[in-house]
């Protein structure tokens, strides 16, 4: 069998798939940030946390209603973008314009309320949310053994990245956005609603997040401490990327899937750190990230 | 004879108060500081509800020892032995706590108890796994309460190679607990005639194993044993559902497993797993009427831990009863003295490194056509008995075994 540093081809293909699916994840909650900073300057802490609330509705609607898993992937991230939207309204926009490290510290203190509060509730085992009927199993490709699920996640997260990239960057919609956060003043001359525009924008944001989580219910334990420890790897995506750039998230989240992927056969230990690692490098060669518009 | 006489007399007058000076409950109180994880990885599996069995214990004991009341502090450790250390300094030196109990990460209990050794005061570690606390860091100022791992590693790692898994592959959570449990299994797996053909260890924590999983396949092994704990273990379980592993004719084996754990699984992803335990809450009426009294203040079914921890400090008030003192050497003493009988353990002893020694057992987890309830989670499969189970003193490197 052909090897490449004593490792089979065959492991390594199937490395590079799994890395492609778990860089889905980072890719979509990479883009909600990156569109709340690039668009907001706001940095979202929260983010990890409105992750675990899409999760934690997608069960808790089942167990509460029976709502099944594809009106749970819809509904999910509605209920979750609208307390973002509230949160946005009562909290967020009492400290626009200020430091970035207001909006940082105050999202973080909401993630930790969140997350403290849904601990003494629901413990931090994880609840149970079984798998749909549809995707059972898998098939097997030669190299490996693909659940059927995974799979999917990989087409239901990139056609989410795309649909985002392509509101932004190519609409009407997407460029009053734009617009009104570059010069908010000119743009209410113009009769646009610009307050109305940044809650629905950071509710959009909170939706991304909140459907990666609901993507995530199957497969990850869901408890109330999942968001955490992603979040901080999410922030090292979009900072690798270039902190606001929407395509930069999407692609540098797929790429850090793969390299953690890698790391994981060749140095199993180190997997945790690489991403950071990349990080460092590319701050030291592009302060301003591999995509980002400043230099 | 008047000089005997005399002798006699002021023997007796010096003991009586000598045995006064020690017979006394210092404060006229009994303070207990429960440390535990509070609100992170290791909340369910002991957490607040180990308090509530830590308050019942005391509430069956009837609130107070030899006309002493007993109070209770309690904190979060965060896992973390430096805020845990400030935490017990402060107990001991200005709030006069005199027994630690709960102590569940095992570098937190490291921590801890040399600040118990420091200031002669009594700890009863009920979480922690690691079997070096009683082995190079035992001191004469606690006693490991419910398990270890070289229980874990001896009963199921030792069953898994006798039913035909020579060949091992061991995932490890990258921390000193994880590689521990790796060493303990490791030299059960070859002393059974069996082989680790590949280790991999992971980081702390991880929340994607399908990277590992794959591995774990491609390598061929007979066994996959999972060293690790908590959500991690969830997690790799469920992932090896999703991808397979033992429909492809692997075993999984879960070297370190909870009551939660399963429950958060639930039956169809876990059922078949074999697991060590030291205590389940449905194996006699005892048990059971016990955890009845749990679950109706907590709402949940007790882990070992949250039982051990109630064990443990009806064990320690009997001990401070006896003796009419709170002096930790005085009671840990006692608490050796006396074999420990109750719903948690049958002739348990507690050894001079500290260490409880009582029956553990083998279980397996039933499947949902076995199992009649939420809760109704394992089939008890062998008893290992407490000596065969845990380390003997003739391979302690504890400083307290006087070996011959």
């Amino acid at each position: 069998m052909t090897e490449i540093l004593g490792v089979p081809v065959a492991v390594l293909s199937g490395q590079l798939m799994l890395g492609i699916i778990n860089g889905s994840f980072y890719a979509l909650l990479s883009l909600g940030l990156a569109v709340i900073f690039g668009l907001l300057k706001i940095i979202n802490f929260a983010h990890g946390a409105m992750y675990m609330l899409g999760a934690m509705c997608t069960v808790l609607l089942f167990d509460a209603f029976g709502v099944n898993y594809w009106v749970a992937l819809f509904l999910a991230p509605v209920i979750v973008g609208c307390f973002g939207i509230v949160l946005e309204y009562f909290l967020l926009r009492r400290i626009a314009g200020q430091d970035h490290i207001y909006s940082l510290l105050l999202t973080f203190g909401i993630a930790l309320i969140l997350q403290g509060v849904l601990t003494n509730i629901y413990g931090v085992s994880g609840l149970r949310y079984s798998m749909p009927e549809v995707f059972r199993g898998g098939m097997n490709l030669g190299f490996m053994f693909l659940p059927y699920y995974r799979a999917w996640v990989i087409v239901a997260a990139l056609l989410v990245c795309f649909g985002t990239w392509f509101m932004i960057e190519k609409t009407r919609l997407g460029s009053y956005l734009r617009a009104g956060t570059e010069d908010s003043q000119l743009m209410q001359g113009f009769g646009i609603n610009v307050p109305l525009l940044i809650s629905l924008t950071y509710g959009f944001g909170v939706m991304l997040a909140a459907f990666a989580g609901a993507l995530a219910a199957p497969i990850y334990s869901v408890s109330p401490v999942m968001g955490s420890n992603i979040l901080i790897v999410v922030f090292a995506v979009v900072v690798i990327g270039g902190m606001g750039s929407i395509a930069g998230a999407v692609i540098t989240g797929l790429m850090m899937g793969v390299v953690e992927g890698f790391t994981k056969v060749f140095y199993p230990e180190g997997s945790a750190a690489v991403i950071f690692l990349v990080m460092v490098v590319v701050l030291l060669i592009r302060p301003s990230g591999l995509f980002g518009k400043e230099a | 004879m008047t000089i005997t006489k005399k002798l006699l007399t002021s023997a007796v007058a010096s003991a009586l108060l000598v045995g006064g000076a020690q017979a006394e409950i210092s404060d006229n109180t009994v303070k207990i500081g429960y440390l535990a994880d509070m609100s992170g990885t290791y909340r369910d599996l002991a957490g607040p509800n180990g308090l509530k069995a830590l308050e019942m214990a005391i509430a069956d004991f009837g609130g107070s020892v030899n006309g002493a009341k007993i109070e209770v502090v309690s904190a979060d450790d965060r896992n973390s032995p430096d805020s845990s250390s400030s935490t017990v300094r402060r107990w001991v030196e200005n709030e006069d706590v005199d027994l630690v109990a709960g102590l569940v990460a095992s570098s937190v209990t490291i921590a801890v108890s040399n600040i118990l050794e420091e200031n002669n005061k009594l700890g009863i570690v009920s979480g922690s796994a690691a079997s070096s606390i009683t082995n190079e860091h035992c001191t004469p100022n606690h006693i490991h309460y419910v398990y270890d791992t070289y229980p874990l590693a001896n009963g199921t790692a030792s069953a898994v190679v006798k039913e035909g898994g020579k060949t091992w592959f061991i995932l490890t959570a990258d921390y000193a607990f994880g590689h521990a449990l790796e060493g303990d299994v490791t030299r059960v797996v070859e002393e059974n005639g069996g082989e680790v053909i590949q280790t991999v260890r992971h980081p702390f924590p991880t929340s994607d194993f399908s990277s590992f999983i794959l591995q774990a396949q491609s390598s061929g092994a007979d066994v996959v044993a999972l060293a690790n704990a908590g959500a991690d273990t969830t997690n790799a379980i469920t992932t090896a559902g999703e991808f397979g592993l033992t429909q492809s004719g692997q075993t999984l084996a879960a070297l370190l497993l909870f009551l939660t754990d399963v429950h958060a699984l639930g039956a169809q992803s876990a059922q078949g797993i074999q697991l060590t335990t030291g205590w389940y809450w449905d194996m006699n009426d005892e048990t059971r009427e016990w955890s009845d009294r749990f679950m109706d203040e907590t709402g949940v079914r007790p882990t070992m831990v949250h039982a051990g921890i109630y064990s443990s400090t009806i064990q320690y008030l009997n001990a401070v009863k006896a003796t009419g003192s709170d002096d930790s050497q005085t009671v840990r003493k006692q608490m050796m003295d006396t074999p420990i009988n109750d719903m948690f353990a049958k002739n348990g002893i507690i050894r001079e490194d500290g260490r409880m020694v009582h029956d553990m057992y083998l279980a397996e987890v039933k499947t949902p056509e076995e199992s009649k309830n939420e809760w109704d989670l394992y089939e008890i499969v062998r008893t290992i008995p407490g000596d065969e189970a845990y380390r003997p003193l003739s391979e302690s490197k504890c400083k307290l075994v006087t070996q011959n």
